[in-house]
């Protein structure tokens, strides 16, 4: 049968899922605590830019929608956060070490919603972004991580229709509702693109990850296939993307784009984007001045209980 | 795009560690739902609350957003019991008894559907 770790491989070689009972290598369950932390942390800290602009949705209908997508976030987020704890963590240390500033999430959500139109973009092209990423995951050899992804894509394809059917209305518009929608798409196509992380030569934990089917795809590659699917979009709704090197490539059947400014996203993860204080400042205060709600629930519990008793 | 956010040159990596002073969460619970009339229920996840009652609305709120039930149960998951996973195997994939499976007896064709 071989050793641990020969059985553990082979079980992911043939395609079969990984188990929480499982034996599975140190740097597996540390690489999955890491990431499924991070993307638990970047569902929640996610809903701060919608939530932004749930009091000044347009209409009852768009501020119903929104809700709704902000609760999904609060959803996925707790998805996540129960599966990273199928592998022996607890959900509120990760928090706490979100708190503390020593885990991170998505880079995306240190960027600002100043418009409606962001709204929009948000659906359309981060929502885009992270579907094209948790399709690939859905197909990674951790069951519990797999599992979450499915429905978790169920979801997120409501998230992305409604937000550019907001840029579909806005592009329809008049010229200052169309002018909105371009703004939106000028300020989020790059980070968008970032979403996929460095290159996949810069990439240090892509080849390990690879290897433990983890990660199916790999950065750049993901990050083409979202290109190609956008650009196409972009079109239909006549706003034009921020980038002169765009053209398709007849030759590779792909759309070739620039350079990212590999800078920002270097500054932005290591802390000094334009909102990542603010962020975690908000999620730490949430956290605090919601104190008494959980006190009252584990209260009411405890009488209930005396009462049952 | 990738929830593995890169450490950047020069960060040092924090993976995990328990906190001290973290907040003693509530009990776990894992959620089964039953998604329509005639089938059973079925493990969905898990989620933390204080008592079954606030665990069941808060299955409802996490897991049935979309109708995806029409019914849920929660259980402690401190009281579901299972083979230690070395163990597993021996007790729960033997399945060397082949003559328990239908299609090991050979019945000529003329016979019609068995």
């Amino acid at each position: 049968m071989g050793t641990s770790e020969e059985r553990f491989q082979a079980i992911v070689d043939a395609e079969s899922k990984i188990e929480p009972t499982d034996w599975m290598p140190e740097g597996y369950r540390k690489t999955l605590v890491r990431q499924i932390a991070q993307h638990a942390h970047s569902e929640i800290i996610g809903m701060q830019p919608e939530g932004n602009w749930i009091t000044r949705a347009p209409t009852l209908h768009r501020k119903a929608i929104l809700m709704a997508k902000v609760q999904d976030e609060a959803g996925h987020g707790l998805y996540l956060y129960s599966a990273a704890e199928t592998l022996g963590v607890k959900r509120d240390d990760l928090q706490e070490l979100l708190h503390r500033g020593k885990h991170k999430y998505s880079s995306i959500f240190n960027y600002p919603t100043l418009s409606w139109a962001d709204m929009g973009a948000i659906g359309w092209l981060v929502d885009g972004a992270a579907i094209t990423n948790q399709v690939m995951l859905t197909r990674c050899s951790y069951g519990p991580y797999a599992r979450a992804m499915v429905r978790i894509c169920k979801e997120e394809s409501f998230h992305q229709r409604q937000g550019y059917e907001i840029l579909i209305r806005l592009c329809n518009g008049t010229p200052e509702q169309k002018a909105m929608a371009q703004d939106a798409l000028d300020r989020w196509w790059w980070p968008s693109l970032m979403m996929f992380g460095p290159n996949d030569s810069d990439s240090t934990h892509s080849e390990q990850s690879m290897l433990w089917k983890i990660k199916r795809v790999s950065n750049d590659d993901l990050r083409q296939q979202f290109v190609d699917m956008t650009v196409p979009q972009a079109e239909f709704l006549g706003l034009e993307i921020p980038d002169s090197e765009l053209r398709w490539n007849e030759e590779r059947g792909h759309y070739d784009f620039g350079e990212i400014d590999w800078e920002e996203f270097w500054r932005v993860v290591k802390g000094d984007g334009p909102m990542n204080r603010e962020r975690i400042e908000h999620k730490t205060r949430a956290w605090e001045e919601g104190a008494w709600v959980r006190e009252a629930a584990t209260a009411h519990a405890a009488k209930r209980a005396r009462r049952a008793a | 795009m990738t929830y593995d956010v890169p450490v950047a040159p020069g960060e040092k990596a924090e993976l995990e560690e328990a906190i001290e002073g973290a907040a003693e969460g509530w009990p776990m619970w894992e959620v089964f739902v039953r998604a329509r009339r005639g089938i059973s229920h079925v493990h969905i996840g898990s989620l933390h609350a204080p008592d079954a009652r606030t665990a069941l609305e808060n299955a409802r709120d996490v897991y049935t957003r979309r109708g995806e039930g029409v019914s849920v149960w929660v259980v402690p998951s401190s009281e579901i019991s299972a083979f230690e996973p070395e163990a597993a195997a021996e007790y729960v994939e033997a399945n060397e008894k082949v003559y328990r499976l239908a299609t090991t007896y050979d019945i000529p064709d003329e016979v019609g559907q068995m």
